[in-house]
Parts: C-alpha cells; structure tokens; sequence
C-alpha cells in the first residue's frame, strides 16, 4: 500500500477512535444519571480532555496531509470532511460532559420519577453516531440517509419529555429546579443528534460531492 | 462582431500518425477568453490534440486527420485555409524556452516585419507593446538591444510570449511551458497567464496537476487517445465523473 493509502487509513482510524469515545461519553453520562452514578459522570468529565486532544490531533494531521500530499478528488473529500467531523464530534463529547454535570446535581436529591424518555433518546443518537461513523468508514450506502431521518424521532422525544415534565412543574412548583435540570438533558441528547445528522450529511458529500445540508429534503435524495 | 462562447468546436475528431491512431474520435467545445488545461499520462495524445489546433502537425508529413476542427468558424484542415494567417491567429509556446539567436528587440519584432510592418515608430510600439503585456517590459527595457538567449529561462519563456503577443493572436496555445522552470519563474509565468486571459484565450498541456488546477477553468482528461473526461476546472478536480479521472488525478494511477 502507498504511504498516503497508509496515512488516509490511519486517518480513519483516528476518526473512529474519537468517534467510539464519544459513544462511550454519551453512554456513560446517560447511564451515571439513571443508575444514579456520580462517581461516573465524574469519570465523563474526567474523560473529556483525551476528546479534545484527539480532535486536534486529527485537524493536524488533515493539515499535513493538505500541505503535503496535495490531495485531490475523493482524497481531498475525505480530509475535508474528516476536518467537519471532528469538531462535531469535539461538541458532543463537550454536551455529553454537560449531560454528565447535570446527573451529579440531580443525583444529590431523591429521584422525581423514573426516567422514560431520555434513555430512549440516548439510545437513538448512539446508534445515529455508530451509524454515522461507519458510512464514513465503509464508503457509500444509504446508512447516512438513515442517520438523518432518525433525527425526527429524537426530535419527537424531546417534546415528549418536556410536556411531561411540564405537567409535573405545573402541579408542584417545588419540583421545577429538577424538571428543569432534566429538560436540559433532553435538549443536550437532542443537540448530540443534530451533531450526528451533520456528520451524515458530510458523509453524503464526502460519497457523492453533494451538499445536501439546508435543502428542503425532497432534493436530499 | 457576435463573438461565440466557444473559439474551437472539435467534433469526432481523429489524428492519425500513419496507422497509428494519437487522437481517438474526440468532441470538445474551447471557450472564448478562459483557461483550458488539457492533462493526461505522456502518450495520450494531448500535445497532438493541441498542436492541431493551429496545425503544426502539418510538420509530421505522415500526420493526417478525420472529423470536425472549427476555429472561428473557420475549418482548421480546408485545404484553403491560410495557414499563415492561422498561425498569427493562434500563436503557440513551448516546453523549452526558444527565442531566436538574436537581440529582445528582433525577437518581438519579427513577426510583425514579416507581415509587413515597417514604420520604426509603429514597430516601438508594438514591441513595447508586446513587452508589457507579457511582464517583461521592466526587466528588459534597458537591453533591448541584448541577445534573446542572455535572459534567464523565465524571462525566456516570457520572452517568447512576448513574441506570440506581437502577433496579436486570439489564442494561444501553451505546451508545458513551465515544465524547465524554476517554481518562482513558473508561478510568474501562471500569474501572467490569468492576466493574459481576459485578452487572449489559453489552450495548456501540463503534467503538472497542480497547475492545471490552480489556473485553468476548463480541464480535460486524456487517456490513450481518447478524451475521458472535460468539465469546469473545480469539478474535476473535486468530484470527477469518471473513474479513470479519478484515479489519474488522485496518483493511483495503473
């Protein structure tokens, strides 16, 4: 294999790694808060440095490999686009930190009810950034149009938890400070999604040359 | 004048060197007043493709051709096309810097002597002329009278753009004419080249991909004779259609 076969591999690889990091923080922060774990979300935050450091690792590296192999066509895609996923995937290492804050505060007060929703909703954006990922690594399928349509069901848990949660502020107020809290997490689960239908899309672009991003989705396809 | 987007309509186009067939059927329209980089392994039939253009083909007596070559609307290969008047109207420069033997000056003004300019002022101005648009103006106007030969190769190479501007061409067609220069000399000369192209249309074969991208609009891709490949400059080079084109510009090529 060529030395800039080697290195676009290596590359990859490098994306993946950070990418399964960041599965991992958003596993962990979801589970600290409802196994009620404080010793792992601290873990979490704790984690979050080897993140950063990764991702400008891999932004280094895309430089390089700009300036010195002079990479054109599909080569050229897949640098770019490894430069736009990493700082989507630095983000939701950073939310899956804030999601990781929120379960020490809330895990020193006693439960308000079981959790329903956001489980559900860590579980759908795990699988979008898995799934994302390995379109990005396996090359061209529909995987990545999958990812984007998943969103919407993420989207629709969302409301879902805050109108329950809203139901409960109204009847006792005293509960807003927790409702809030976990309002919150929703939001940072859904924004963790939406950082994953972006590394869809550059997928797409990186496949087909075509930004697919901000269209109406009839012209997506 | 109603100007036509396109200065070359080539359509089912072949050049034969004996049985040999350089050039493979191909169809492919040159805009007026862009950059065109045509690129492709050495034996594709690029500088074939180009040097029909204002036919100096004509040079290899077993060359013959097959399709349709328009210039201006002019058939490149009608047995009465003046070839002459062809030539002024298409100039061409080469790989290896060739000014002739003799002084700046004489380089320049040759062209336009031997098509019947005689007045000195008129030549003065046509040189200095030539000169300037060719950004060498400064560098030589103190040594006009020097031989051609005593310029560094950049200065040469624009030497003999110089020579082809005299002429007051509609095209000019470039044969990898940085390959012998040094990068500085050579990003003089693409630099030059964008300026010239708001005037002049420019037909370049290059090897050097790099250059095809960072200064053409138009680029088209040649393998075995054959055109693979033609579109705007950015797709290409981002997103080509074709495999092979693909691979070529990517290196992993064979």
């Amino acid at each position: 294999m060529a030395i800039f076969d080697e290195e676009l591999k290596a590359l990859r690889e490098q994306v993946l790694k950070l990418g399964s990091m960041v599965e991992n923080a958003i596993r962990d922060s979801v589970k600290s808060l409802v196994e009620r774990n404080s010793e792992l979300a601290r873990e979490v935050v704790k984690r979050d440095h080897l993140v950063n450091a990764l991702d400008v690792a891999i932004d280094e590296e895309c430089v390089r490999l700009i300036a010195l192999r002079q990479p054109m066509a599909r080569d050229l895609r897949l640098i770019t686009t490894a430069m736009k996923i990493t700082t989507d995937l630095e983000r939701m290492g950073d939310l899956a930190v804030n999601i990781a804050e929120r379960a020490i505060e809330l895990n020193e007060t006693p439960q308000l009810k079981p959790f329903v929703h956001i489980p559900k909703m860590a579980e759908i954006t795990q699988s979008m950034v898995r799934d994302a990922l390995d379109a990005y690594v396996a090359g061209c399928s529909r995987l990545p149009y999958e990812v984007i349509k998943r969103d919407d069901e993420v989207d629709e848990e969302t409301v879902k938890n805050f109108q329950e949660l809203l139901g409960y502020m109204i009847k006792d107020p005293k509960i807003i400070p927790l409702a809030v809290k976990r309002t919150y997490v929703a939001k940072y689960l859904e924004r963790i999604a939406d950082h994953a239908t972006n590394i869809a899309e550059m997928v797409i672009y990186m496949c087909k040359g075509k930004m697919i991003r901000h269209m109406d989705s009839p012209e997506r396809e | 004048m109603v100007t036509n987007r396109y200065i070359f309509e080539i359509s089912n186009f072949s050049v034969y060197y004996g049985d040999f067939l350089a050039v493979k059927n191909i169809s492919l329209n040159i805009h007026s007043n862009k950059i065109t980089a045509i690129i492709g392994p050495s034996g594709c039939g690029k500088s074939t493709l180009l040097r029909s253009l204002n036919r100096m083909n004509d040079l290899i007596i077993s060359s013959w051709v097959e399709g349709k070559a328009h210039f201006q609307g002019v058939d490149i290969f009608h047995k009465e096309t003046d070839i002459i008047e062809l030539r002024r109207r298409i100039g061409m420069v080469f790989q290896k810097p060739n000014p002739f033997p003799n002084s700046v000056y004489e380089n320049v003004a040759y062209g336009p002597k031997i098509r019947g300019v005689k007045s000195k002022s008129e030549l003065d101005g046509i040189v200095e002329n030539a000169l300037v648009r060719a950004d060498l103006w400064k560098e030589v106007k103190d040594k006009l009278n020097e031989s051609g030969m005593s310029l560094s190769g950049g200065q040469m190479q624009r030497l003999c753009i110089a020579r082809s501007l005299a002429q007051n061409p509609e095209v000019i067609l470039f044969d990898e004419p940085t390959s012998a220069l040094d990068p500085i000399s050579t990003a003089n000369i693409e630099q030059l080249l964008q300026e010239l192209q708001k005037t002049v249309t420019i037909v370049i074969v290059t090897h050097n991909m790099q250059q095809a991208a960072r200064i053409s609009n138009y680029t088209a891709f040649m393998y075995l004779g054959e055109l693979i490949e033609f579109g705007e400059t950015d797709s290409i080079f981002v997103n080509p259609q074709n495999k092979l084109t693909e691979e070529y510009i990517t290196g992993r090529f064979g």
